[in-house]
């Protein structure tokens, strides 16, 4: 059977992720320690529970009344200061940022953490216009240095350790020293950094919460670097997907709660930062102009259907990643996206159609660790299997995913026909599961069965089957 | 009293003895059990592989099959999932919805109705012996029945159960999945094993025998002698001669 595309790439990057041992040995021991430290915080599991069926009411409800709030976002906003742009793709999304760009002849851009711009590919774009774009959260901070983009949502950084970054900061910071102590790196990063931050043209910053009621841009972080970058820079950019936006102000605690505890197990980030307006008159700082950008990219799509509408619910949090058994052993790159590991499995295809990346619903074994610690429980098997579903439907397609039908092959389709047949049909399942007793055992070593036996033994087939069994211990066939 | 006994495919095609000790110990509870016939698969490979139609047939098999109102046992938390969560979902807005969900709400997995509904009481009769649990994902989390396993496990008084270090993750079996994802089906099975051998278990636990299936191959290609059992089988053997 001749593989997509999606499926040949992935199996490549599959291949050299699992091959390479110190990535698998770095992400083991990193989130071993981020759901440890969540399990601690979360560790009383009613209160847990109580607390996401909060956090997972608080975004139905703003999902339940997406249009109405961005639009009270847009006019509170505006009321305070605030440009709101409307970006319908990732190539308008960048545009808007350029004309910004220009108007202010800004040609150092310094950025705080957004998953959003990566979705964009806003550093690559502005590279294009001759425009310098800093990341200054330090994992995106390393991760630039060495060409890479974010192998986690949350921790970008997490696929290397300190000896690599070590090696890194050496070869590629002018004059920096070759050290493995975690304080002197970070000096070293701070020590660029600081002139980057005071001579930046415009700061870009994502955003975790915006508040309709109140037009307020919630900023979640721990190094200060997102503060810097929306204050210190004459001109602010908050870029956002357009389902980041809750109703209410008291909506933000407990999801601020829930983000913090669930990406990195604290109970507050160092770092809170909500902005509200630009510098008003007589301020001593903040910038003097924010802007807003509203980037849809897909979402309307899946804001459309109520099933797959749960997608949207996600806060970021990372959670899913850190507890996921086949991200945990892949890391972030191998996935192929700017989203990994199960929300980006079931993100991705949804926002970029399945023929792209619909290999990425095959990722999971169904096993439920990502919606036994999702912070908003979003329905992540049941997203997964209705993508598996529209992989393989063509005309009868229920949900309408962008590239339904495009796995659907006449051999797969046939096979799964007769597997209904063989199990709907006694007769036909005795006379195969007596071949399967008999010759179980010399099947050839092909398809599945030879997938199966790369590092297994071949399935044991008992010379009886139960059926036979029951049958001959007189067991009553209710007939 | 009557129940039905489901016996998955898994466990007709290569561990019939664990369905046969199932079987044994609701008949020593007094349960009159009924194996129909015409019992097939649950559904769960096409239903987890994107073929619903396919499912929903085999699904309807099995409704007709199991139509009085007796409960329903199974050998296992993955078969019982789907059978019990999975087919009101799967007939959401089909004409049947109510069947279905009546045929559901009739699902037990062994263990938890040898506890919940026969209150067994288990008197261990073996060696003393180290073993190791591995919980199956949908009998961990979407049954939530290991707390019933381990009680069980918890009467035999000779068994000493060391603990996997990381029991709450998947093995990598996953159905279809093990041979669709081959490459990371493998790496899983293999953190397993090594997962398990550490614990110096003379033998490996389970409430399924999708993941024994996948674990037992895979101890065996490395060559371990570390035998993998159902835990219906292990308390027969532990119990035996008991009424």
């Amino acid at each position: 059977m001749a593989k997509t595309e999606d499926v040949a790439i992935f199996e490549r990057n599959v291949a050299k992720a699992l091959g390479d041992g110190q990535l698998r040995r770095n992400l083991r021991s990193a989130m071993a320690t981020m759901s440890q430290r969540r399990r601690t915080l979360f560790a009383d599991t009613e209160a847990f529970e109580q607390l996401r069926t909060l956090g997972q009411s608080i975004r139905r409800r703003a999902l339940s009344q997406l249009p109405e709030l961005l639009e009270q976002l847009e006019q509170r906003c505006t009321a305070n200061g605030i440009q709101v742009h409307w970006a319908e793709t990732a190539a308008e999304a960048n545009a808007i940022v350029l004309d910004i760009l220009r108007r202010h002849g800004a040609t150092r851009v310094i950025k705080g953490k957004s998953m959003v711009s990566e979705e964009m590919h806003l550093n690559h774009f502005l590279e294009e216009q001759g425009i310098e774009a800093l990341e200054t959260d330090l994992g995106e901070y390393i991760i630039q240095l060495d060409g890479e983009t974010p192998s986690h949502i949350i921790v970008p950084a997490i696929h290397k350790n300190k000896d690599q970054i070590a090696h890194l900061f050496h070869e590629r910071i002018p004059d920096a020293p070759y050290t493995e102590v975690v304080e002197e790196l970070n000096a070293i990063a701070r020590g660029e950094l600081r002139e980057k931050f005071r001579t930046g043209d415009v700061g870009v910053s994502g955003v975790n919460f915006a508040v309709a009621e109140t037009g307020t841009l919630c900023l979640v972080e721990n190094e200060g670097n997102g503060r810097m970058c929306t204050t210190a820079p004459p001109v602010h950019i908050a870029l956002m997907g357009l389902e980041k936006v809750v109703e209410k102000l008291q909506d933000v605690p407990p999801l601020l709660r829930l983000l913090t505890g669930s990406a990195t197990g604290q109970p507050i980030t160092t770092y809170f930062n909500m902005i509200t307006s630009p510098r008003r008159s007589g301020e001593l700082d903040g910038p003097h102009e924010v802007h807003l950008v509203i980037l849809d990219n897909g979402r309307s799509g899946i804001y459309a259907d109520p099933e797959r509408r749960t997608t949207l619910q996600c806060i970021r949090c990372g959670a899913c990643l850190n507890h996921c058994p086949i991200y945990t052993r892949l890391g972030g790159h191998a996935y192929g996206h700017v989203y990994p590991g199960p929300i980006g499995s079931i993100l991705t295809p949804q926002l970029k159609g399945l023929d792209e990346a619909g290999v990425m619903a095959t990722a999971s074994t169904f096993c439920g660790a990502c919606e036994e610690v999702c912070p908003v429980k979003i329905p992540f098997t049941e997203i997964l299997r209705m993508l598996r579903n529209e992989a393989y439907a063509r005309d009868e397609s229920e949900h309408e995913v962008q590239g339904h039908g495009y796995r659907y092959t006449t051999v797969e389709a046939l096979s799964w026909k007769s597997w209904a047949l063989y199990n709907t049909s006694p007769a036909l399942a005795r006379i195969g599961a007596q071949m399967l007793s008999k010759f179980g055992q010399h099947l050839p070593m092909i398809g599945p069965l030879k997938e199966w036996t790369r590092v297994r033994t071949p399935p044991p087939f008992a010379p009886k089957t139960l059926h036979e069994l029951a049958q001959q211990r007189g067991l009553d066939d209710d007939r | 009293m009557k129940a039905y006994y489901f016996g998955t495919c898994v466990i007709d095609a290569c561990f019939p003895q664990a369905g046969l000790a199932g079987i044994e110990l609701l008949q020593r509870g007094d349960v009159q059990v009924i194996f129909p016939q015409e019992q097939s698969c649950c559904g769960q490979p096409a239903y987890n592989s994107g073929f619903p139609d396919e499912a929903r047939k085999v699904a309807r098999h099995q409704i007709k099959t199991f139509a009085k109102d007796y409960p329903i046992v199974v050998p296992s938390g993955s078969c019982a999932g789907v059978l019990k969560h999975q087919y009101p979902r799967l007939f959401a807005g089909q004409p049947e919805e109510e069947e279905v969900r009546r045929f559901s709400s009739r699902i037990y997995e062994l263990s938890e109705f040898l506890i919940k509904v026969l209150n067994v009481r288990l008197e261990d009769r073996g060696e003393p012996i180290k073993v190791t649990w591995h919980s199956s994902c949908n009998a961990l989390r979407e049954m939530a029945i290991i707390p019933y396993a381990k009680a069980l496990l918890r009467q035999l008084e000779r068994v000493e159960l060391v603990e996997l270090q990381n029991e709450r993750e998947c093995c990598g079996f996953g159905g279809t999945f093990s041979v669709k994802q081959p490459a990371i089906s493998a790496a899983m099975v293999s953190d397993k094993v090594d997962d398990i051998v550490q614990t110096g278990a003379a033998r490996v636990l389970s409430t399924d025998c999708g993941c024994l299936l996948n674990i037992s191959g895979a101890l065996g290609y490395r060559d371990l002698k570390i035998p993998t059992q159902h835990l219906a089988e292990f308390i027969l053997e532990r119990t035996h001669g008991q009424n």
